[in-house]
């Protein structure tokens, strides 16, 4: 498995970047850890003239939380989310997600960045951003742009942002309440037969708000505003629960693929977000 | 002779020899990334070739057009199968008695088959020529039933004529390979016919492959100046491997040398003679230089050797109090394009016919059909003996099928049913005669060591929480007695292309006490450079550490059929002991000359020979072999060397008692092993620390049979399983801990009683995860569903059952 | 074929300058450029970690990352970690226990584990398998390697303890 050749460029600082993806167009992609996009080069079912490397752009790294707000730069690796403590206390949600994310040495290697900008459905970060309502930040030659996760994704590796933009962080507001993502794969390294992210904030015993994402179940990754609608003034109980995941069912799209055909995948797919939900309101 | 005790002991210790836990002595490379594999090997102006490949599983090729490939900087040549014809290279014979293209002539017949070789200066040109290539395809319908297959107007194997029979007898359909029968059809039949209870089943075991970590490749050297052929290349039987260049080139025996280097890992993968061998050697040749051919791992998934995907449809006869009194079976066997199998000649089911298992049934029946479809060739052993996995899944499988048709509990009919130990040696009803066993002792000890009455208890508790909705796991109890036969073989029944399967064993004694042995087996991981030097330390007294063994290299190897089926201990470990008392009967007249005694008045004791009744009076080996050089010793000529070539007189028969505790999440498909306990008896143990080793190993390659692993393909024969993110290997994470134990039944035939053990645990492992899965659904109603029991299958399972409400 | 591009790497403590394309493997560098063969290839997808080595302080798998990606950076290989006279606790670890078989996984094996350790000094037996877990065996079934990771930890640790 041998790539096609390339020219490689690394850029010191942003607008250098910019100015690569401007001057190669369509034969220029931007690479950080490169464990998605490798693979596809050496498959040689990703051709790609121009490989531009983020690794040298201080302004991509680094974890911020300010406050509530919680800023990572593109180029934060999965290694670095799940290692920082402030992290876990603020959000433990994403070490949560982030340790089951391939395996340890593709985690050192693996950015958030390049898990939300790649558009793979299987990747787990962009449900887990849409479940925590993040933005994700873009700059391009008009400047910089700030996208919805929730709108960011519009098919498989197909998203709002231009050719001609790079993802330099996102960021999000640490998640009150309980928080769960589970997930069901086939070993390490898989990616997930059904996977859930789950918020939930209560008041006494009435769920206040709740969040919930699924991921690899769509093209996409479905954050489930109806889900989340059907726990909401709800005391979490059977019935709400059930509602819920009828809500989900109704947003989700999977194809069968080596994990299982689709009835598998729905079913599966019910049961992660009702341990999810239970695991997240049992913290909440 | 009290005071002497100690000294003895310390004596036989210092050996390391039979039943020692030796420390491995091919650690020390491999530990500091000093191991020596084929993708290592760098020759001076050496090439790289690598294949085009076909996306079609069933294609006519129109036309193959090279040129922009040849154009490209460092592309030094092209081959198809018309530059092999001239050659009558581009069609060679399999293992099986059939013949495979090397490269596509005129139709491609699996997804992944080679159609073209480009030689480049490096991996890198030759990939991007591998692109420049442009092949014509004319797409054909495609087979992947091997029952749809023998119905199927649609002629696969163009090149044979219709009607003639193949290499195993008559074809009875253009897609039909062979039709093999072992046993008394009518007898069993009848028996069937007039029985109490019979249990009818199809048993599917699927396709899988042995994806060892290291692919296969090669380094073919053809020096012209001395006209001598070097290949380095990842095989399991180098010896087979020359016999067969010489034929298939006209290059004399002894021009030819033959490298194993280390192997990273076989499972039967290295069995295989692949195009990529034939096209290096030729490439070599024509170009002058050293080519190298490695496979990447795709090409290693969908192209070399796969194993299993036997349906086995069985019936099994009993008294109602559960006496078995027969066993039919029939099995439509896919061989894929071409029948590549590696069995020996006379038996193209391998030895599937040991599908009576551990059991004492009067009357059976094997019939196997072998099929061509559109899926790589192949029908390697994956670590276990020619077909002998597939044989224990069935029978284990049938036998728990039994029990429910029954009402019994499947380890009390295993019980009753089993060979007893004075049955030894026995003959079974399909033409095999075990040598030794003592199966109610280890079901007995196994049953005991998991407290199996306990299990069940908690497994009736846990059912009772899940009827009254309390939890959604099941405990499920794999239970499995096998009994492998491995050691092929006595030369007068097994031969592979011809050459009987004995091995060897050559052992040079240096002057001053140390040893060099060298055998016709090459260790894959097995660590027989450890090994080896114990049965030789205490066949011959001297230490294991001051033994090199070697193997893998045909210029210095004595003759041997090579690494796999358990073979190495059965039979080259045989050869080492035998080789071993040649050594010992000349040491000893030496002794005797030296003690000035008569030969007869000498015994061997550990390390030395000493006087009868006199131990004081003794020479030790290192002092014997001294003399054998350098002493004129009357009648005796000088030197101290043996060979060996033996000739088993029977295969080994290992057998062992495997229980699985299985949790099993009935919503998510999901499974845990609670636990797993393993009890081997391979007869005498030589490396009890290498044996558990290999015991961890096999399970783990049977987990992941058992719970995931498959070569699947689409009906447009696609392969889905082509990278190791589809191809199921279980990590450190998925992988449980292993209880092990032992019982020792020594082989009455073999010179140390040992049997082998590599295999055991695959052949064992896979009914016992796979019955602990069944078990579990037991109580619902299933009867059997097939493997791999990935989550979406035991899903459906239980779906079925109307589990999920 | 591009441009061959200089390309520095510190590898067990030797700085190599080297020309190479782009689009280079690093593990195709180590070993064919460098010969340092110890780390080996075997799925070429990133899933069996036997071409696992260490950059700056992170375990990678080096069919994965190109040549010109670890321009500048210092790689450590099974090669760099011990030496025949004093071999790393891991090395000797392995070999008491019988932590390897055919000896393919067993660079990847070690070095991953190296890196496991100096983050995590004193895992429990489950974190060894979750940190291990990146790197595929097929012949050991893991039990013996767990083993000679928690052997050669508490090694570590003793002649720590010992120094201080």
């Amino acid at each position: 498995m041998i790539p096609a050749a390339f020219e490689y460029h690394r850029p010191g600082d942003l607008p250098s970047a910019l100015a690569l993806l401007q001057q190669h167009g369509d034969e220029a992609r931007v690479i950080a850890g490169g464990h998605s996009l490798i693979p596809m080069m050496k498959l040689r079912m990703a051709e790609v003239p121009h490989l531009i490397d983020l690794q040298a752009i201080d302004a991509l790294r680094g974890i911020r939380i300010d406050g509530t707000r919680i800023t990572l730069g593109a180029m934060v690796t999965q290694h670095e989310l799940i290692a920082h403590e402030g992290l876990a206390r603020v959000a433990p949600i994403l070490r949560e997600a982030a340790l089951q994310i391939a395996d340890p040495q593709v985690r050192y290697m693996g950015t958030i960045g390049g898990n939300v900008a790649n558009g793979d459905p299987g990747n787990d970060m962009p449900g887990l951003m849409q479940c925590l309502d993040a933005t994700f930040h873009v700059t391009g030659p008009g400047g910089e742009r700030a996208i919805p996760a929730r709108s960011f994704y519009e098919s498989a590796y197909m998203t709002a942002r231009e050719e001609d933009e790079i993802l330099t962080a996102v960021s999000f507001d640490a998640p009150t309440g309980g928080q769960a993502y589970e997930k069901q794969k086939r070993k390490i390294g898989d990616y997930a037969t059904a996977a859930a992210a789950v918020i939930l904030t209560r008041s006494g015993a009435t769920c206040t708000h709740a969040s919930i994402a699924m991921t690899n179940l769509s093209d996409v990754p479905v954050w489930s505003e109806a889900a989340g609608a059907a726990l909401t003034g709800t005391p979490c109980d059977e019935a709400a629960m059930l509602n819920a995941i009828a809500a989900m069912l109704a947003d989700i799209d999977p194809a069968g693929d080596n994990r299982g055909p689709v009835e598998f995948k729905r079913h599966t797919a019910g049961i992660i977000l009702a341990r999810a939900i239970a695991r997240a309101w049992s913290r909440a | 002779m009290n005071d002497l005790t100690p000294d003895r002991d310390d004596r036989t210790a210092k050996l390391k020899g039979i039943g020692c836990a030796r420390k491995r002595v091919e650690d020390a490379r491999f530990t500091q990334g000093k191991g020596n594999y084929v993708d290592d090997i760098k020759l001076p102006g050496m090439l790289f070739g690598d294949f085009v490949r076909s996306p079609y599983a069933h294609a006519r090729v129109k036309s193959i057009d090279t040129s922009a490939a040849l154009a490209l900087d460092g592309v030094v040549a092209v081959l198809t199968a018309r530059d092999l014809e001239p050659l009558g290279l581009h069609w060679m014979p399999t293992l099986a008695g059939d013949k495979q293209m090397v490269l596509a002539d005129g139709k491609v017949l699996f997804q992944g088959q080679e159609v073209a070789f480009v030689v480049a200066r490096d991996r890198y040109v030759a990939a991007d020529a591998v692109e420049l290539v442009a092949v014509e395809y004319e797409e054909l319908p495609v087979l992947t039933n091997p029952f749809e297959a023998m119905q199927s107007d649609i002629v696969l194997r163009e090149d044979l004529t219709p009607g003639t029979d193949g290499a195993h007898g008559p074809r009875r359909h253009h897609n039909h390979i062979f039709l093999w029968e072992e046993g008394d059809r009518t007898a069993t039949e009848q028996v069937i016919a007039s029985a109490d209870v019979v249990a009818e089943e199809m048993v599917y075991y699927h396709r899988t492959h042995p994806c060892p970590l290291e692919t296969c490749g090669c380094v073919a050297s053809m020096d012209k100046v001395n006209g001598k052929l070097t290949v380095y290349g990842t095989f399991q039987a180098p010896h087979v491997v020359r016999t067969v260049a010489s034929l298939l080139s006209g290059i004399e025996e002894r021009n030819i040398r033959i490298v194993s280097p280390d192997i990273g890992g076989g499972f039967g993968n290295k069995v295989g003679v692949y195009p990529g061998y034939v096209c290096s050697i030729v490439a070599s040749i024509v170009t002058g230089v050293p080519v190298k051919w490695v496979e990447d791992r795709m090409d290693n998934l969908m192209a070399t050797a796969f194993a299993r995907d036997y349906w086995m449809k069985g019936r099994i006869a009993a008294t109602k109090e559960g006496r078995i009194t027969g066993l039919w079976c029939h099995v439509t066997a896919d061989h894929g394009a071409f029948d590549a199998c590696a069995d020996p000649t006379r038996f193209p089911a391998g030895f599937f016919h040991i599908c009576t298992g551990s059991y004492d049934i009067p009357v059976a029946y094997v019939g196997v059909d072998g099929v061509y479809t559109n899926k790589a060739p192949g029908g390697v052993a994956y670590r276990c003996s020619f077909r002998v996995t597939e044989a224990a899944y069935f029978i284990e499988r049938m036998i728990e099928v039994l029990a429910i048709e029954l009402n019994m509990d499947a380890a009390e009919l295993r019980r009753i049913n089993f060979i007893r130990a004075d049955q030894f040696p026995y003959h079974s009803a399909l033409g095999w005669e075990y040598d030794s066993g003592d199966y109610h002792t280890a079901w007995d000890k196994a049953l005991k060591a998991v407290d199996y009455a306990g299990l069940r208890r908690e497994q009736a508790e846990r059912l009772a929480a899940f009827k009254r909705g309390e939890t959604r796991k099941l405990i499920g109890i794999g239970l499995t007695h096998f009994t492998e036969i491995v050691g092929a073989g006595p030369v007068k029944n097994c031969d592979i292309l011809g050459m009987g399967m004995f091995d060897s064993c050559e052992i040079r004694i240096h002057p001053t006490g140390s040893a060099i042995a060298r055998l016709g087996t090459i260790s894959q991981g097995q660590g027989h450079a450890t090994t080896f030097a114990q049965i030789l330390a205490s066949e011959i007294g001297i230490p294991a550490d001051s033994i090199t063994i070697e193997e893998g290299d045909t210029d210095t190897a004595p003759y041997g059929l090579g690494t796999y089926g358990s073979r190495s201990t059965p039979v080259a470990g045989a050869a080492t002991a035998m080789a071993g008392r040649k050594i010992r009967a000349k040491a000893q007249m030496i002794a005797a000359y030296l003690l000035e005694v008569h030969d007869d008045d000498v015994e061997f004791d550990i390390d030395r020979f000493t006087v009868k009744g006199a131990p004081e009076r003794f020479k030790t080996m290192a002092e014997i072999a001294y003399a054998a050089y350098n002493q004129a010793i009357p009648g005796i000529e000088p030197g101290l060397e043996a060979v060996s070539y033996y000739d088993p007189p029977n295969m080994t028969y290992p057998f062992g008692a495997y229980i699985c505790v299985m949790e099993i999440d009935v919503d998510t498909g999901e499974t845990q092993i609670r636990q797993f306990y393993a009890l081997d008896d391979c007869g005498t143990r030589i490396n009890p620390m290498v044996i558990e080793g290999q015991v961890h190993g096999g399970l783990t390659e049977a987990l992941a049979i058992a719970m995931g692993q498959e070569i699947a393909y689409d009906e447009m024969g696609n392969m889905k399983t082509a990278t190791l993110m589809d191809f199921f290997m279980p990590t450190a994470w998925e992988t449980p801990h292993y209880t092990t134990d032992h019982t020792e039944t020594p082989s009455p035939h073999h010179p140390i009683g040992a049997k082998g053990v590599g295999e055991s645990p695959n052949v064992g492992g896979v009914p016992a995860f796979s019955n602990a899965v069944h078990d579990a659904l037991r109580p619902f109603g299933l009867r059997h569903t097939h493997m791999p029991h990935d989550h979406w299958r035991i899903w459906k399972a239980a779906h079925d059952l109307g589990l999920h409400g | 074929m591009t441009q061959k591009m200089q390309i520095t790497l510190t590898v067990n403590g030797t700085r190599h300058e080297i020309l190479a394309e782009p689009r280079e493997l690093l593990i195709h560098v180590l070993r064919e450029r460098l010969n340092i063969t110890g780390p080996h290839i075997g799925c070429e997808t990133s899933h069996c970690g036997a071409c696992t080595v260490t950059m700056g302080n992170r375990s990678v798998k080096s069919c994965t990352v190109f040549a010109a990606q670890a321009d500048g950076a210092e790689i450590t290989t099974i090669e760099g970690l011990g030496t025949p006279d004093a071999l790393h606790p891991l090395q000797e670890a392995f070999r008491e226990h019988h932590g390897l078989q055919c000896g393919f996984c067993t660079p990847g094996m070690i070095t991953r584990a190296a890196q496991l350790l100096r983050e995590n000094p004193n895992p429990t037996e489950e974190e060894v398998r979750f940190g291990m877990s990146g790197n595929l065996c097929r012949c050991t079934g893991y039990q013996n390697i767990v083993k000679a990771v928690l052997a050669a930890a508490a090694t570590i640790n003793s002649a720590k303890e010992a120094a201080q």
